[in-house]
């Protein structure tokens, strides 16, 4: 998936879809995964918004920061009334950046100082998160 | 082996394809003297010739096997029907440490080598030893902070770079199990101390005089003493 | 064989050493001691969500071939996070047969994974195989007049398929709570998630968690926090040093796995305590820390 032009917006949703293994449609905007989700402070669109942006094929979805910031914690997933796993979502839109080798950690740029501080359950989980 | 089946193996020729093209060289040729002999010539990617040095990674797929096969070029016998390619380098940096600097706690592979973290344990590292080594199981092992099994498990490791080559999560298994052999030497092995009191001994000149008359004897005269020495008993 | 199929994980091998010793010598009192398996590797700690992903599957596959190998149907965890992942991950495979076929197919080497292994969480076999009423009767010093605040996080509970309780209304821990006479505290945190492994490259916003979830378990009374999750453990207690830099006004709160509680409980190894909770807990330091 390149990233300009139509192509793109219209490859965007079949792409998350394929990958998640969900029907985004299914969600009618309840917004019940927002109000679950402990860490939207930090999030520049809301858990809700962002699977508005993916029903609407607009780009800007993908520019947010919230596939980052979400922690796959599953709050929104076991509350949804509809089934939708948003934590897929997420994980969905993660990885095409991810396979694109567009890492959000540089592991090249952590020095031994700031790796010494932190357990390898974390360093293992980030990896898989942010680095393809 | 008869004599004629030595000549029937002298006369035997077989196929071997590199990059494209097809030659014959003679059966029981190692695959770096197949290539050679080919009109190949390596001026970088081989070393000891003896399977020692890791200089000569080489991948290669028979022509009815589905799989890669890695070996050392010069320990390999080239088949008929081979595709053969020698890999001159593995590109993988190594971290800069001061072994007298750095802390050898349990996570200072990772703070050097943190790729580690990436292993998904597919074990294709493992596959592609041509030592046999169980990589995966090191990186495994550096991963959970066990050094002394780091560098156990990777001590046959002649650093060929194939395992990297290889590696799905770009992690550079040699030089991280390099270092773990360098930290386990250096903080983790036990001293031996019948040698350091040994060193002392030779030092102060407690052994001078014994030295000394070793070194006036002729070779007769050494023979002698050498197959008259005290030996240890077999267990 | 007497006794479990232990998976520790990375971390109850290094960062979490505590975890590992306390439940060694609580399952070794209670006569169901964990038997740690041949040859483990990193579960991956975070279960892969796309649909297409194999590759991500085979960390916790090759987990189960070894336990299959070792001859047990059963595997054991304590870490939150290696449960999760592994038991998502077994029936990822046991769901679609396909799946399972590649995954055996590219792991040639070794046995083909049969789909058979049970994974299974500490708590469960606490509450399930021993019961409530033997870890009370193995009681020899009760904690009557601690309030203990459970922390149960994300990964033992969501998704529902492999939450080992209720997803919202968990108990399991404050029925551990009970059975060793210590007072459990609810509080509004206790299945919220502390940020994960965004400590790597968002420490601070591990650091706000720490303040809202520890302030929360503060505010209602709990004098210690337990957890079963190294992540959790690790993200909790130590950014209070880093938020007490900030908000000095922060009070710091002693964060334990809940094993190193029982051990204290049982009068058996649990490993190293903080100090304050020693205190709290009336017992000498060293009481608690047995011999290694």
């Amino acid at each position: 998936m390149a990233r300009n032009g139509l192509e793109i917006i219209e490859g965007l949703l079949e792409k998350v879809e394929e990958l998640s293994g969900q029907n985004v449609f299914a969600c009618y905007q309840c917004g019940m995964c927002s109000a679950g989700c402990p860490l939207t402070d930090e999030m520049d669109l809301l858990p809700n918004q962002v699977i508005r942006g993916l029903q609407l094929r607009d780009w800007r979805t993908m520019e947010s920061n919230a596939m980052w910031i979400c922690a796959s914690c599953f709050s929104c997933q076991v509350r949804c009334p509809k089934g939708v796993d948003l934590a897929r979502l997420m994980e969905a839109m993660r990885q095409i950046y991810l396979r694109q080798q567009l890492d959000h950690v540089s592991i090249d740029d952590m020095t031994p100082e700031q790796i010494s501080k932190l357990p390898q359950i974390a360093l293992v989980a980030s990896f898989r998160k942010k680095t393809g | 082996m008869g004599k004629g089946n030595m000549n029937e193996q002298e006369n035997a020729m077989i196929r071997i394809h590199v990059m494209g093209k097809t030659y014959q060289v003679p059966a029981g040729l190692t695959i770096m003297d197949a290539m050679e002999y080919s009109g190949y010539r390596f001026i970088r990617g081989a070393g000891c010739r003896s399977g020692f040095c890791g200089a000569c990674s080489t991948i290669y797929r028979r022509e009815e096997d589905y799989r890669l096969q890695f070996a050392l070029a010069c320990q390999e016998m080239a088949e008929d029907g081979m595709y053969l390619v020698q890999l001159p380098f593995t590109p993988a940096p190594r971290s800069k440490y001061n072994l007298e600097e750095i802390d050898p706690s349990e996570n200072v592979l990772l703070q050097y080598y943190p790729e580690i973290a990436r292993c998904v344990s597919c074990n294709t590292c493992t596959k592609a030893c041509p030592q046999d080594i169980e990589v995966m199981d090191y990186v495994q092992a550096a991963l959970r902070g066990d050094i002394a099994r780091t560098a156990a498990l990777s001590f046959d490791c002649i650093q060929c770079g194939l395992c990297t080559m290889r590696c799905p999560a770009d992690i550079k298994h040699y030089h991280m199990a390099q270092m773990a052999r360098r930290i386990y030497g250096r903080y983790l092995s036990p001293v031996p101390n019948h040698l350091e009191e040994r060193l002392c001994e030779i030092e102060e000149g407690v052994y001078d005089n014994e030295l000394g008359k070793l070194m006036a004897m002729n070779k007769e005269e050494l023979g002698i003493a050498y197959a008259a020495r005290i030996r240890e008993e077999a267990k | 064989m007497d006794g479990l199929t232990y998976f520790p994980g990375c971390s109850l091998k290094e960062e979490a050493k505590e975890f590992e010793i306390s439940a060694m010598a609580v399952m070794k009192a209670l006569g169901l001691p964990l038997i740690e398996f041949e040859r483990w590797n990193c579960c991956g700690t975070v279960f892969s969500l796309t649909e297409d992903d194999l590759m991500h599957q085979l960390a916790t596959i090759r987990n189960l071939i070894r336990v299959q190998e070792n001859g047990s149907e059963e595997i054991v965890t304590l870490c939150s996070m290696c449960y999760n992942t592994l038991k998502r991950s077994s029936l990822f495979v046991n769901r679609d047969k396909e799946r399972l076929e590649k995954i055996n197919a590219f792991m040639d080497r070794e046995q083909a994974y049969e789909g058979k292994v049970e994974v299974r969480h500490l708590l469960e076999v606490l509450r399930d195989r021993i019961g409530w009423d033997k870890v009370e009767e193995a009681m020899t010093h009760s904690l009557e007049g601690l309030s203990v605040a459970p922390y149960y996080g994300c990964m033992l509970l969501r998704p529902r398929e492999v939450g080992i309780d209720d997803p919202d209304n968990p108990t399991i821990m404050q029925d551990l709570i009970e059975a060793l006479w210590a007072t459990p505290v609810e509080f509004p945190f206790q299945t919220e998630c502390c940020g994960s492994y965004q400590v790597v490259d968002r420490r601070e916003l591990i650091v706000e968690r720490t303040h809202r979830i520890l302030s929360s378990a503060r505010r209602s009374g709990a004098d210690v926090v337990i957890t079963s999750c190294p992540l959790c453990q690790y993200n909790l207690q130590k950014t209070q040093s880093e938020l007490k830099e900030t908000i000095p006004t922060f009070e710091e709160m002693p964060v334990i796995y809940f094993t190193q509680l029982m051990a204290v409980a049982l009068e058996v190894d649990s490993g190293e305590l903080p100090s304050p909770l020693l205190a709290g807990l009336a017992i000498e330091e060293g009481v608690g820390n047995g011999e290694r």
